[in-house]
């Protein structure tokens, strides 16, 4: 079966004053439909540029997408046009991402107009009915965002990316800036939506919890590069890359037993811009040696599990003999 | 208590708008001891940063008024205190940490110079002197020395949010208010925020109140816990009361409301319905239109019951379980 949505080897460098930035560096997926993928990372990974990358809101500088088995690289405007209602996508800040002049309902309602071919009524019938899947009240409709509350926002970013039913929407954040009560009702949301319509989603975020919720497959991404890549059970279960183990130890646990030991990075993410060819963890991990000068290429450790790492077998030596 | 330091007793904080007035913070009671690392934890709205603003008197004037209560620091009621020895407690005996570390720095001054104001506002030494403290503060939040005369921009997040403790610490306060201090950055970073907080609590023997949204960094990082709801405290006790034996249905409500990694099921269990609108508060307990467990008695103001030593509970259906009111 072709699968909904293929990206190959995926580039994008912006260039800046002091060298060129890889943004995403060389990024290869396949979503199917009616799946999760979740990509996370932490600020300056690249995951949003990813994202956006995928859908064309910023161009692409190597690599090809494939849509339902169609080259999509490089569209035709028209063409494009015509791709954006299959490809949504909902965004982080549910504050700034609505025009705050537009009622409820004429923000949801674009899209329909955008498109055409729909009269008033239909739009509005349509509107309605797509506030009541996302649960929001009819009697909002002439509401403006500033007398909503966050998540009722973000159920309008979700109504908006409906509309056209799309195959595929690229949920970047989608739940960062909500509480974890109304976090919950939304994630809730989104996981109906998808078993109702068979929706593909690309959720990119920083929260591992979250992403194990709703994934089917995980990467995890490290300045601009895919560091390890698994169904998301088969990751947790065995992490291999010393980014990813540093990353979920990291996560502060709601409970105060079975204290995990804390595996604490020293020093910060290093600069995009310009990298050197080897491993771009290396000046953080604590086992970096000789060998991790040279580039890095996703190797399988297991039945679709794929680690970047050189010494990913002997550091889970090293580990397996230190418990014992 | 004799070795509390701070004590709260009914305070009550509203802010006046235009067109109504904001029920922020409605008579809640709180002590910390000294030494003591308490968790404020909440959703948004709750009123936990008003209560850290109305123990440093820095709630914005004119809308926000501490309408009744004491804030008693020590042996002083904090709210008597004329605005000058305000200001000797203020960074000096109590200091605040803010979530925002790229907001809390002045743009246009050097971080050194920043550190050594704090610590000139309050002693009487001369500028070098002072410039020396701050190099000092400055290694101990794990920063070198010759970054002194840097800029705040030239600083990661983490960074700055260690520039922004070390001039919180600069006088050795004895009780620090750090409001949501890692929020704004990465877990890894955060991770290493928490671990230097931690041992320079120890190494300076500071009380905190760590006011958070996270659970998990209450659970690694505090001793005792106070859940807040629509300006109230409505649970109180050790991190063992509040982690192994959560009580207020609010409090459940948070632990299920959150995605766990060591579980199969696909569904979370939000709360349902939203925080109550501060302006027009119900009455009774504010927890009873979500509350799963309401019943015709919670439609009065629910007492405080403490179902063990030192974990108080503010529902009335906690007696039941052989909780005595106090």
């Amino acid at each position: 079966m072709t699968p909904l949505l293929e990206v190959r080897d995926l580039k994008k460098y912006f260039k800046s004053r002091a060298g060129l930035l890889h943004a995403v560096d060389g990024v290869s997926f396949t979503l199917e439909k009616g799946k999760t993928l979740g990509v996370v990372g932490e600020s300056g990974c690249g995951k949003t540029t990813l994202g956006r990358t995928v859908l064309h809101l910023i161009e692409p500088t190597d690599g090809q997408i494939f849509f339902e088995g169609k080259d999509i690289t490089r569209p035709k405007k028209r063409e494009l046009r015509k791709l954006r209602e299959q490809m949504q996508i909902i965004f982080q800040d549910p504050f700034s991402s609505l025009d705050p002049r537009m009622t409820v309902s004429e923000a949801i309602m674009e899209p329909l107009i955008l498109k055409g071919g729909m009269s008033r009524a239909a739009m509005h019938a349509e509107v309605r009915q797509l506030m009541d899947t996302v649960g929001l009240a009819t009697r909002l409709e002439n509401s403006y965002p500033h007398e909503l509350d966050g998540g009722r926002r973000q159920r309008i970013g979700i109504a908006r990316a409906l509309a056209l039913k799309p195959k595929f929407i690229v949920c970047d954040e989608p739940v960062s800036a909500l509480d974890v009560s109304i976090q919950a009702q939304v994630i809730n949301l989104m996981l109906d939506l998808q078993e109702e319509r068979g929706l593909a989603y690309m959720f990119v975020t920083h929260d591992l919890s979250v992403v194990k919720y709703i994934s089917n497959d995980i990467m995890v991404m490290y300045l601009g590069q895919v560091v390890e890549k698994a169904p998301a059970d088969e990751l947790f279960a065995n992490l291999r890359h010393p980014y990813s183990k540093a990353l979920l130890s990291a996560i502060p646990i709601p409970s105060i037993h079975n204290r995990k030991e804390r595996i604490l990075l020293t020093g910060e993410i290093t600069s995009p811009i310009n990298p050197k060819p080897g491993c771009r963890f290396m000046t953080r991990c604590r086992y970096a040696r000789e060998e991790c000068n040279k580039p890095q290429k996703l190797e399988e450790c297991a039945p679709g599990h794929f680690v970047s790492c050189c010494c990913y077998k002997e550091i889970n030596d090293l580990e397996e003999v230190n418990k014992a | 208590m004799a070795d509390t330091l701070l004590d709260i007793r009914n305070l009550a904080v509203q802010y006046q708008t235009d067109d109504a007035t904001i029920y922020a913070v409605n008579n809640i009671n709180l002590a910390i001891r000294q030494g003591e690392t308490i968790g404020i934890v909440g959703e948004t709205g709750a009123g936990k940063t008003t209560i850290a603003k109305s123990i440093m008197r820095i709630l914005p004037n004119p809308q926000g008024k501490i309408v009744s209560g004491e804030i008693r620091f020590k042996d002083q009621n904090l709210l008597d205190l004329p605005e000058k020895e305000m200001q000797k407690v203020r960074g000096n005996q109590i200091a605040m940490i803010f979530q925002d570390p790229m907001t809390a720095l002045n743009p246009i001054e050097t971080v050194g110079y920043q550190i050594a104001e704090a610590i000139r506002r309050h002693n009487k030494i001369t500028q070098a002197e002072a410039d020396r403290r701050a190099c000092d503060m400055l290694e101990t939040v794990g920063i070198p020395m010759d970054r002194f005369g840097e800029y705040p921009h030239q600083f990661s997040g983490g960074m700055k949010q260690r520039v922004v403790i070390a001039m919180a610490l600069a006088c050795n306060p004895e009780l620090l208010l750090a409001d949501e201090p890692t929020t704004a950055l990465d877990v890894t970073i955060q991770a290493q925020v928490l671990d230097m907080m931690r041992s320079l609590k120890e190494k300076f023997k500071t009380s905190v109140m760590l006011i958070t949204h996270d659970l998990g960094v209450v659970a690694e990082f505090c001793e005792t816990v106070a859940v807040t709801y629509s300006g109230e405290i409505v649970e109180r006790g050790t991190v063992e009361h509040i982690f192994d034996n959560p009580q207020h249905p609010y409090t459940l409500g948070l632990f299920g409301s959150l995605p766990k990694l060591d579980t199969k099921d696909r569904r979370l269990k939000p709360i349902k319905g939203m925080m109550p609108d501060p302006t027009n508060l119900p009455i009774g307990c504010r927890f009873r239109d979500r509350c799963p467990d309401a019943i015709e008695a919670c439609a009065a103001a629910p007492p405080d019951v403490e179902t063990e030593p030192g974990h108080i509970v503010k529902c009335v259906r906690a007696k039941e379980k052989g909780g005595a009111a106090v």
